[in-house]
């Protein structure tokens, strides 16, 4: 479960406040608004790559507001994508199992796994220099999923895609919707994908 | 309707001269002409070099002990200058492209100061800095001024001005996205910083690196005065040059000048060979 109470974010001139919502588990929730309301402040800041002035952000009943990045343990998918670049596919998806020290083969396993449920085994051993668009949402999916997060957060995460491109990336997020018992919360500007993914809408 | 009045739009321009495009040719040929003269110059004064000198010259000056040493020296000494700038650049680059601070602007002018000051100027602060009460304790355990290590002091406090611009700018231009979703999946800042951002750096590392090995190598004014210029002792290529010509000796000069550009062009070639490789989407 995400919360957010009273979230208050200023960056120079920029404030973001008032912000209250909350997400349970299994929920998808579909962050809206205009570009420059703040959306992806946001999302950092819940992600923990944003200070926050004011208020509380709480993940399953533990104040998480004043937490590194790392101790909160959230899923975070970047607009960009911004996959490790001197990683290959299978490097990306295992980093932060790395970090956390598990073993070659259950590392290997897990991203077997993640490759599987996200249609990209035959990219493992590639660079991720040369991959299509579509190809690094899967990929920054299965990075962000690795080490199983109770929160995934997507910022518009099919925003740079072709329509082809962009069905198969929806249908691909309702099945991790389905499949997977955790809270998503994804920030968009389009109705459409947040009437074809979300549980509920928050608009901003 | 939209297609009448687009229609109508083209009959109105149909007494506009139609545009034509003019030759590229004159670009080409003034851009090019400009760029290749400083080429042709640089390979001008080496191509006036190799023909003053025979091979015998070099052969000569190859075999003296007193210049061997001068090599021994000069590429020990290089190195390891090399070494010291690259580990204190990347920090420096880091925190400067990184943070924000008070006195940032200040700090980023202070690093300019060995590139701006006349090589000389740094020798002899340095001369001065050893005569402070801080640097005759440090020379009462270790000897700088007139040795080796005052060799590479020198060496290192003008080359590692030019491998900090470069890290600065190496980081500065890597997004910190990266890093940022490293932070997200467990790391600290220093797992982030030598999984994620160092190695993206690679070549601007390869770059600084080879700027400091080249810059130290080329190094006399600060050696001079603070090193001195003993045989067989502080004696670096450039101060072999230096002495050879002071002594009417100027084939031994241009000779020692020939091995300097070989070899410093040949370490450049293979650095910018090995370091192309970029690492973006």
């Amino acid at each position: 479960m995400l919360q957010c109470i009273d979230l208050h974010i200023e960056q120079g001139n920029f404030i973001v406040s008032n912000i209250n919502f909350k997400i349970d588990k299994g929920e998808y929730v579909v962050l809206m608004g205009k570009t420059g309301s703040g959306k992806t402040t946001i999302l950092e800041a819940i992600c923990g790559l944003r200070k926050v002035k004011s208020g509380q952000i709480i993940l399953n009943t533990i104040d998480v507001t004043h937490m590194t990045p790392g101790q909160r343990e959230i899923g975070y998918v970047p607009q960009d994508g911004a996959l490790f670049v001197t990683m290959t596919v299978a490097e990306n998806i295992g980093f932060a199992l790395k970090i956390r020290k598990w073993s070659k083969t259950k590392i290997k396993d897990r991203v077997q796994e993640l490759a599987l449920l996200l249609g990209i085994d035959h990219l493992l051993k590639r660079s991720v220099a040369n991959l299509s668009g579509g190809e690094k949402q899967r990929v920054a999916l299965g990075r962000a999923l690795s080490f199983y997060p109770e929160v995934l957060c997507l910022d518009e995460p099919l925003s740079a895609l072709d329509d082809a491109t962009k069905a198969d990336i929806i249908t691909l997020l309702q099945k991790l919707k389905n499949s997977l018992d955790i809270a998503i919360l994804h920030i968009s500007h389009s109705k459409e994908e947040a009437k074809e993914l979300s549980s509920s809408i928050l608009y901003l | 309707m939209s297609n009448t009045k687009l229609i109508a739009i083209k009959k109105e321009n149909k007494h506009i001269k139609k545009h034509t495009v003019k030759s590229n040719l004159p670009f080409y040929l003034v851009m090019g002409i400009v760029a290749s003269t400083y080429i042709i110059l640089i390979l001008a004064m080496v191509l006036a070099d190799v023909f003053y000198t025979t091979p015998k010259h070099i052969f000569k000056a190859l075999a003296s002990t007193e210049i061997q040493y001068a090599i021994k020296l000069s590429l020990i000494s290089s190195t390891i200058t090399m070494l010291l700038s690259v580990v204190v650049a990347i920090p420096i680059g880091y925190f400067m492209a990184r943070f924000n601070f008070r006195f940032k602007k200040i700090i980023d002018a202070i690093i300019d100061i060995p590139i701006i000051l006349p090589p000389l100027v740094v020798g002899l602060s340095l001369l001065l800095l050893f005569q402070t009460v801080l640097g005759q304790f440090i020379e009462s355990h270790l000897r700088v001024t007139y040795t080796v290590y005052g060799v590479v002091l020198a060496q290192f406090m003008v080359a590692c001005a030019f491998a900090v611009r470069t890290m600065y700018v190496t980081f500065s231009q890597i997004n910190n996205r990266q890093e940022q979703v490293a932070l997200t999946l467990g790391c600290n800042e220093k797992q982030s910083f030598f999984y994620i951002l160092l190695p993206q750096a690679k070549s601007g590392i390869l770059t600084a690196a080879s700027l400091a090995w080249a810059r130290a190598l080329g190094e006399f004014g600060p050696i001079l005065i603070f090193a001195g210029a003993t045989r067989m002792r502080t004696e670096v290529l450039p101060t072999t040059v230096f002495l050879e010509m002071s002594v009417g000796n100027i084939e031994a000069a241009v000779a020692v000048s020939l091995i300097m550009i070989a070899s410093g062009f040949l370490v450049l070639l293979v650095v910018r060979l090995y370091g192309t490789k970029k690492n973006t989407i």
